[in-house]
């Protein structure tokens, strides 16, 4: 697995890492050819399409804005005015910054509905007033002054900055920044292998990812305002696992390590 | 994002419904004084139902009450949305799915704010696979540091090197509360947070810049103004990110600022250019 992920990083500098993840671990045997194959188009296409650029982000942004300022704040004006005076979201949320995973498509948020933490693998590092400040900054606002009631920590498949954490050490390329972050994850993934030495492949993956979901989720417990939330019952702490594999999410409790609720259909 | 109103009263508001819908009316909603109103109109003809009436007064504000203490479940609410997702985009819309399953190509890096109004996949109307996005207090984009800011920068180097995103915007918007933090910190930089000050510090040359510019502004109007130059900050300390100048340099990179106001309804977005010219000698 080692001598696999040193060819696939070096690759990794040229074309889209996810695609050549994604050959390296077909789901099934028998796609496993189909799948090299339509992964490399893929990397011929985009590599073509940079120098035949018909995306204008411009008017993307534009007509975005436009979508949701007919669709939506000019529709409801009683609930942006309000929404405008203050916010009362009742979660904070941790999400992967995956453009798959917003947990305002994959929930069906509202405004107002959540604060929002998005960093690589929806990480909370232990309370670090010196490396940590941004994430300890949205912890203490969300429970200070907002007063969220639940944080839910959302962990997803095929995540990239997991997949970067399983693939550690690499000898032959680092970078300045991902490693150091994603290590936040090494004791989840410390823990994996030695409760499922020989898990490999796809199966290692999403025992890590759904593993960091619980470090992190340990690691809230580090910031002195949640705990006394806790204590106080005011703060309740949950885990979440999107699967856009399958199309199913699964919730966990914080002193349970089975899901309370998974919705396959 | 259509029936977003509908589904906002029927389901964990913060706020209680002044509409109700009545089943007499074959589910029209009738408004809360109406219905108060027919009721003392029936009291005042029927004086027989005044105790009848006045105990089951008493037994629904009883059940309101109780209703509202435990309303927010809030594993029901994440079951509910995820359901409604799935039926109504996942189901729908296998092909995208599936694509997206193997692999994601967005053409965007956003940073946008934490702040529950202002998620870009609102705002924007962004769908699954167009935005790689980082949201903290006050989408703030810290200056390079290995030590200080490694959440930033391994983000930021993901979304370069790997995804090789065409485009970083950073989103700015009105009644910040992290940009208000930035500017009610004494002039003598004493702070009393943990960790909130010292995080929106890093818009500081935006605070010295709009107070020296306009010093004879209302404090809620220099908020506003350093809600947008704190956005200029953002820009520049990208510009510290060696990949990033390289990318921009090769113009395969653009970067964008932005500020949504939610009280106006607007959006305003603008450039950063920058190039580097060949010898000038």
């Amino acid at each position: 697995m080692f001598q696999e992920h040193q060819e696939h990083i070096n690759m990794s500098k040229y074309f889209n890492e996810e695609a050549i993840e994604q050959a390296k671990t077909p789901r099934k045997e028998e796609e496993a050819e189909d799948t090299i194959q339509t992964n490399l188009d893929k990397i011929t296409v985009s590599q073509e399409t940079e120098l035949s650029p018909a995306f204008d982000p411009i008017q993307r942004i534009n007509n975005g804005f436009k979508h949701f300022k007919i669709n939506e704040f000019n529709k409801y004006p009683d609930y942006y005015r309000e929404l405008a005076e203050k916010q009362e979201p009742k979660f904070l949320m941790f999400a992967c910054s995956d453009s798959r995973v917003s947990p305002t498509n994959i929930l069906n948020l509202r405004p107002g509905e959540a604060f929002m933490a998005r960093n690589i693998a929806n990480m909370v590092p232990e309370f670090n007033q010196l490396k940590h400040a941004g994430v300890g900054a949205i912890i203490e606002y969300a429970i200070l002054a907002l007063k969220v009631e639940v944080i839910l920590v959302i962990g997803h498949s095929r995540c990239g900055g997991i997949g970067r954490l399983i693939s550690l050490p690499d000898e032959e390329t680092s970078y300045d920044f991902i490693d150091d972050w994603v290590k936040i994850g090494e004791t989840a993934k410390a823990k994996v292998l030695a409760e499922h030495p020989h898990a490999s492949g796809e199966e290692l993956q999403t025992l890590v990812e759904k593993e960091s979901v619980m470090n992190s989720l340990g690691n809230l417990l580090s910031y002195p305002y949640v705990r006394s939330g806790i204590a106080d019952k005011k703060l309740k702490l949950l885990g979440g696992y999107y699967d856009f594999v399958c199309g199913n999410f699964q919730t966990f409790e914080v002193d349970d390590i089975k899901p309370t609720t998974n919705i396959q259909e | 994002m259509a029936g977003i109103f509908k589904n906002c009263i029927t389901s964990c508001c913060t706020k209680k419904p002044l509409v109700v819908e009545d089943m007499a009316t074959n589910g029209k909603l009738i408004h809360i004084d109406d219905a108060i109103d027919g009721l003392k109109k029936l009291l005042s003809e029927k004086d027989d139902l005044h105790a009848v009436a006045a105990a089951k007064i008493k037994q629904l504000t009883a059940e309101l009450e109780g209703a509202d203490a435990g309303e927010f479940n809030p594993v029901e609410r994440i079951r509910d949305g995820f359901a409604r997702f799935k039926k109504e985009k996942y189901e729908t819309n296998p092909t995208l799915y599936g694509e997206l399953a193997k692999g994601q190509s967005p053409k965007f890096l956003v940073f946008a704010c934490a702040d529950s109004r202002v998620c870009p996949s609102h705002i924007l109307d962004f769908q699954p696979g167009e935005a790689f996005v980082v949201r903290n207090i006050a989408n703030m984009v810290p200056p390079y540091d290995t030590i200080k800011h490694s959440g930033a920068g391994a983000a930021i180097e993901y979304a370069v090197l790997h995804l090789k995103v065409e485009n970083i915007v950073v989103i700015g918007h009105s009644c910040c509360g992290g940009i208000k933090g930035l500017m009610s910190i004494p002039d003598d930089g004493t702070t009393a947070s943990d960790f909130i000050e010292q995080w929106v510090k890093i818009g500081l040359p935006a605070k010295s810049k709009v107070k020296a510019d306009h010093n004879d502004l209302e404090h809620s109007d220099l908020c506003t103004k350093c809600e947008k130059e704190a956005v200029n900050v953002s820009l520049g300390n990208l510009l510290t990110y060696p990949f990033v100048r390289e990318a921009v340099v090769n113009k395969k990179l653009s970067l964008k600022g932005a500020h949504y106001d939610f009280v106006n309804g607007s959006f305003d977005l603008w450039n950063l250019d920058f190039g580097i010219s060949s010898s000038l000698i």
